[in-house]
């Protein structure tokens, strides 16, 4: 049976976790269809069908569908589901939201958040925020599964051919409607997209010093990122969060800045490929999971590091 | 206006937790536990609201073994009016509690129901969305505020980007995101009145509900262990590295 993979977009482009949950699907094996949901986004539908390895775009475009609030997307996502063996999205915000609704209205489990497809229905999850690794399976007719982006790598998004076919959307449910939003802007990469990630603690002591991490940032094209100690304290938005209930990320290269390294904390960033630590606490744990400590005052090392990367 | 919240009791989060030999789960003998970090959040929501006036009633509910109790005892000692305790041994699974809790809706018609977003022994973060799923409810999920007007609620919720703000009809569900509040120490004082707050006692078999695993665990690991632990003496000498030796910038 096809598997169908539920695709986030922006401007016209299908986003990086998405490309990571249709690899997922891929691994797992069989036809890959991929939904867009939205309204006037025929430009992502097009997009999704040039994804490497996407036999087929489901495009449900109207107006009831601008915000994928979860009570619309489950409704029609479980109206498709049942042609299909598995149901795959990101594990975002979006994904989290609607899919376990998916799965309770299809009375099967949810798969959350996998890091690894061991056959198509066997897969790895991690538990206690990332200190055990769960093989488990599932016997269900209808895996619904969300994908742990910092696990994939992103399938090309360009190389695939597929068709277009426009579905009729539900009727939009009466009880929640989007109010409004406040997106933090940045020209910076996302969190979970960089290649290169800096990130500050409470050791940061306010927000104005977050400057500091956004100058080398600057200097390096990486994401600004931050433990939840500094969000707590308020220096910088929820969306900064990198840890074991905020971002997952496996970033090239991760330099954490004021930053103890709670174990919560560590669950959001240990599989980096290399990790940099930045602390005057010579004892402070971070230093346990780091390639390269720097003990000293971060208000000395940061701008000297600044300036050695000319 | 009644409201419900559900309490999991969990392996503390200062344990650090360790995989069993057998490879068959993590060691939770002679280990902490405490309520979900979370769900403290949804406790410490629902008493808030009836302080001010919203709520009338707040009822905390624990699904698990006899020790579940305890749980939901913290809970009272918070604020919470009276408990319901689904007692069973048996594993559950976030569909089987979600079901429950919707057996629980069907009796006891809360207007709300607050939950954690995830809890942190299985990361799973589904029950609050089941349940509402299950209910035919609007959710609000990854909640860092909440607003009741009438029969209707306004939810702020902590999304990948930034914020959004939705608006839903009563009743409906709420999982606790961390900004929402920050949970009070229950005093000596509501400690010992707690202990004389009701507690009912269920059954998953007296609430007709199925509660037979969906997924099978093959087996529990370690995760490799990363190797660090490494120094280096300045600025120079990192940037030295980072370019020649580990060749990320």
């Amino acid at each position: 049976m096809a598997i169908l993979v539920f695709a986030e977009h922006a401007n016209n482009a299908i986003k990086p976790d998405s490309l990571k949950a249709i690899a997922a699907a891929t691994a797992i094996g069989g036809d890959v269809h991929v939904l867009v949901t939205g309204s006037n986004v025929r430009g992502a539908a097009d997009a999704a069908a040039k994804v490497h390895g996407v036999t087929k775009v489901l495009l449900a475009d109207s107006p009831s569908l601008e915000h994928p609030l979860a009570e619309n997307l489950s409704t029609l996502v479980v109206g498709l589901a049942r042609s299909y063996g598995h149901v795959l999205a990101a594990a975002t915000t979006t994904g989290k939201n609607f899919m376990p609704r998916v799965a309770a209205l299809l009375d099967v489990a949810q798969i959350s958040d996998i890091v690894q497809v061991v056959s198509s229905d066997t897969f790895v999850r991690p538990i206690y925020a990332g200190n055990a690794l769960a093989t488990v399976q599932s016997k269900d007719a209808v895996k619904v599964i969300t994908v742990r982006g910092a696990a994939f790598s992103a399938a090309a998004a360009e190389g695939g051919s597929a068709a277009v076919e426009a579905i009729e959307a539900p009727a939009a449910a009466g009880n929640a409607k989007y109010v409004g939003q406040e997106i933090s802007k940045s020209e910076r990469p996302e969190l979970t997209a960089a290649r290169v990630i800096i990130s500050g603690g409470r050791g940061m002591q306010n927000g104005e010093n977050f400057k500091l991490l956004e100058a080398v940032a600057d200097k390096l094209g990486a994401a600004v990122g931050a433990s939840r100690a500094a969000v707590d304290a308020g220096f910088v938005p929820n969306d900064y969060q990198v840890g074991q209930t905020g971002k997952i990320v496996a970033p090239e290269l991760y330099i954490a800045v004021g930053i103890s390294g709670a174990i919560q904390h560590l669950a959001g960033m240990k599989d980096s490929k290399v990790i940099v630590a930045i602390n005057k606490d010579p004892d402070a744990p971070i230093f346990s999971v780091a390639d390269y400590g720097l003990v000293g005052d971060l208000f000395q090392l940061v701008p000297e590091l600044e300036k050695a990367l000319g | 206006m009644k409201v419900l919240v559900a309490v999991k009791r969990v392996v503390d989060y200062n344990v650090k937790v360790r995989v069993k030999s057998d490879k068959t789960g993590v060691e939770t003998a002679d280990v902490k536990f405490s309520m979900n970090p979370f769900d403290e959040i949804a406790v410490e929501e629902a008493v808030r609201l009836k302080e001010k006036g919203g709520a009338t009633e707040v009822v905390a509910v624990s699904l698990g073994v006899a020790q579940c109790q305890e749980t939901i005892r913290t809970a009272l000692a918070m604020g919470a009016d009276r408990g319901i305790h689904v007692q069973t041994d048996a594993e559950l699974q976030p569909l089987a509690v979600a079901k429950l809790l919707k057996a629980i809706c069907d009796k006891e018609q809360p207007q709300l129901v607050i939950v954690g977003k995830q809890a942190i022994d299985d990361d799973c973060s589904q029950t609050g969305q089941m349940l509402a799923a299950l209910a035919g409810w609007a959710q609000g999920t990854f909640a860092s505020k909440v607003e009741i007007n009438g029969g209707e609620m306004n939810v702020t919720r902590e999304v990948d980007g930034g914020l959004e703000t939705v608006s839903l009809k009563l009743p409906a569900v709420v999982t606790t995101d961390l900004r929402l509040n920050e949970p009070r120490y229950a005093s000596l004082p509501n400690i010992m009145k707690a202990k004389k707050k009701p507690i009912d006692a269920l059954t998953p078999e007296a609430l007709g509900v199925d509660i037979a695993p969906r997924l099978i665990t093959v087996k529990v690991e370690e995760p490799a262990k990363r190797q660090g632990g490494k120094k280096v003496a300045d600025v120079a000498e990192l940037v030295e590295k980072l370019k020649n030796e580990a060749r990320v910038i």
